[in-house]
């Protein structure tokens, strides 16, 4: 069995493609309680995926962004809340990469990471903020070596099922709702009285509730830098290209549908063109475009990396915004037209073709930091900002 | 300048803190500055100076203190005269 285990291809997408595999058997069931997708994400345990954005000498891989979305890609095509805790915790620990190697603690805890397999959760939104995180009510009260917080977190997402939450609040007690920090504080550090049920449309595997958080820690935990750099310079880049990624695997999932579908019937009566063949041409030409997109931002954030000052630029904020409400925008068309495709087979559950989890998965997209209010930020800042007026820039 | 910059960020910082009482160096973020503000600030400053900021000027370290709007505003001026 060892023999086996060792021959098995361990390259980063056959380590995906075995998570999905075991994902695609739950999916539905996932969906359908609202429960969380143990399942696959034990899996992505067992290939060791958690840990992959960490650098090697925190004991990880170092993988790409573009490696990462390419994960998100595969699994979402199996099961989209799958791979969007699986983003959500990449998200996080992209925070720790760009921020905290220089800090002891959380080197350490990178390290653990790697090593416990540990999942992020997410805390940022809070009851009265209306919804943005760059702001928050609650502040962290540090006294001498401790830190201590009480949050009205009303999501947390899969918080019941996260090893550590990165949870955001005031710097301090007389700071304004910008000046923010991003505190790492371990299961047992802090307590969850739940006060909202994720029962929603879709993406219900991620079972976001929403909780009252209470957590005591050691004041190192605080991340040594202010969180508005954190949220600029990875966790704007890094959740619209993973979440982008992961929904255009769920449009990808829609059209192999719709094409297994339309060749089935081409075989059954050959000579003949099946309606929605064109429709087919179509949808590959939408999907191409998203796919583009995707690349092309994730090939610009790469870029951005390399050069601080890019990364923090209008500019660059605007391209990253961009991917985001074009990728959450076109899948929805996709799906639809899959939907028409396959017809009845693709609306019923438990049919091959069944497409209502990803219409209603994909539905998120536009909602996830609400599209308006990316616009919102994008046209502001093109009030000084200039478009991109050449192809090669 | 100075004086001008300091007067721009109190109309149009949206600061909770009276601009004064802020050092050149205080991190104006820390302070209050929102992103919408920044933009403001911005317009403000270039109608002020009667100038555009070049796109790779616009990112955070720019605006991040009152020293370093004045340092992001010389360079443009500067390169104004040099042009």
């Amino acid at each position: 069995m060892d023999l086996a285990s060792k021959s098995a291809d361990q390259s980063l997408k056959a380590r995906a493609s075995r998570v999905a595999t075991i994902a695609a058997v739950y999916a539905d069931d996932v969906d359908r309680q609202g429960r969380f997708p143990l399942e696959a994400i034990e899996a992505m345990k067992a290939e060791k995926l958690l840990g992959i954005q960490i650098p090697a000498d925190c004991g990880g891989e170092g993988r790409s962004t573009s490696e990462i979305a390419e994960i998100c890609t595969i699994v979402a095509q199996a099961c989209a809340a799958s791979a969007m805790i699986f983003a959500m915790h990449q998200i996080k620990v992209s925070s720790l990469v760009s921020h905290g190697t220089e800090a002891d603690w959380h080197r350490g805890f990178m390290r653990r990471i790697c090593d416990e397999q540990l999942l992020l959760g997410s805390a940022t939104t809070e009851g009265g903020i209306g919804g943005n995180l760059r702001n928050s009510i609650c502040a962290i009260e540090v006294d001498g070596d401790r830190c201590r917080l009480e949050k009205d977190a009303t999501v947390i997402s899969y918080g019941k099922h996260a090893d550590a939450i990165l949870i955001t609040s005031r710097a301090h007690k007389d700071a304004p709702p910008t000046d923010q920090v991003m505190t790492v504080f371990l299961k047992d550090q802090y307590t969850l009285d739940q006060t909202h049920v994720w029962d929603t449309l879709g993406m219900r595997g991620t079972c976001s509730d929403g909780f009252l958080f209470k957590g005591e820690a050691p004041s190192v935990q605080i991340l040594p830098k202010p969180f508005a750099e954190i949220a600029a310079q990875s966790m704007l880049a890094s959740s619209h290209l993973l979440w982008s990624a992961l929904w255009y695997g769920i449009a990808v999932d829609a059209f192999t549908k719709a094409q297994t579908f339309i060749r089935a019937a081409a075989r059954k009566a050959p000579g003949i063109q099946p309606p929605g063949l064109v429709q087919l041409a179509e949808m590959s030409s939408e999907l191409q475009v998203i796919r583009s997109n995707i690349q092309s931002g994730l090939a610009s954030y790469e870029q951005a990396l390399k050069d601080p000052d890019r990364l923090s630029s209008m500019g660059f904020a605007v391209a990253m915004n961009n991917v985001k409400i074009a990728s959450s925008e076109m899948i929805l068309p996709v799906i639809n037209q899959a939907l028409r495709i396959c017809g009845i087979m693709g609306y019923k559950n438990g049919t091959p073709f069944s497409l209502g989890r990803h219409l209603r998965d994909a539905h998120s997209a536009e909602l996830m930091i609400s599209n308006d209010r990316i616009l919102g930020n994008t046209s502001t800042m093109l009030l000084v900002h200039k478009q991109e007026t050449g192809l090669l820039g | 300048m100075n004086d001008t910059i300091r007067t721009l960020l109190s109309k149009l910082g949206g600061l909770p803190v009276a601009v004064d009482t802020l050092a050149d160096e205080a991190d104006l973020y820390a302070a209050g500055l929102s992103s919408f503000a920044s933009v403001q600030l911005m317009l403000g400053l270039e109608e002020a100076f009667d100038m555009e900021f070049p796109d790779h000027l616009l990112n955070r370290k720019s605006f991040a203190s009152i020293a370093a709007i004045e340092t992001t505003v010389n360079i443009i001026l500067e390169d104004r005269k040099v042009a």
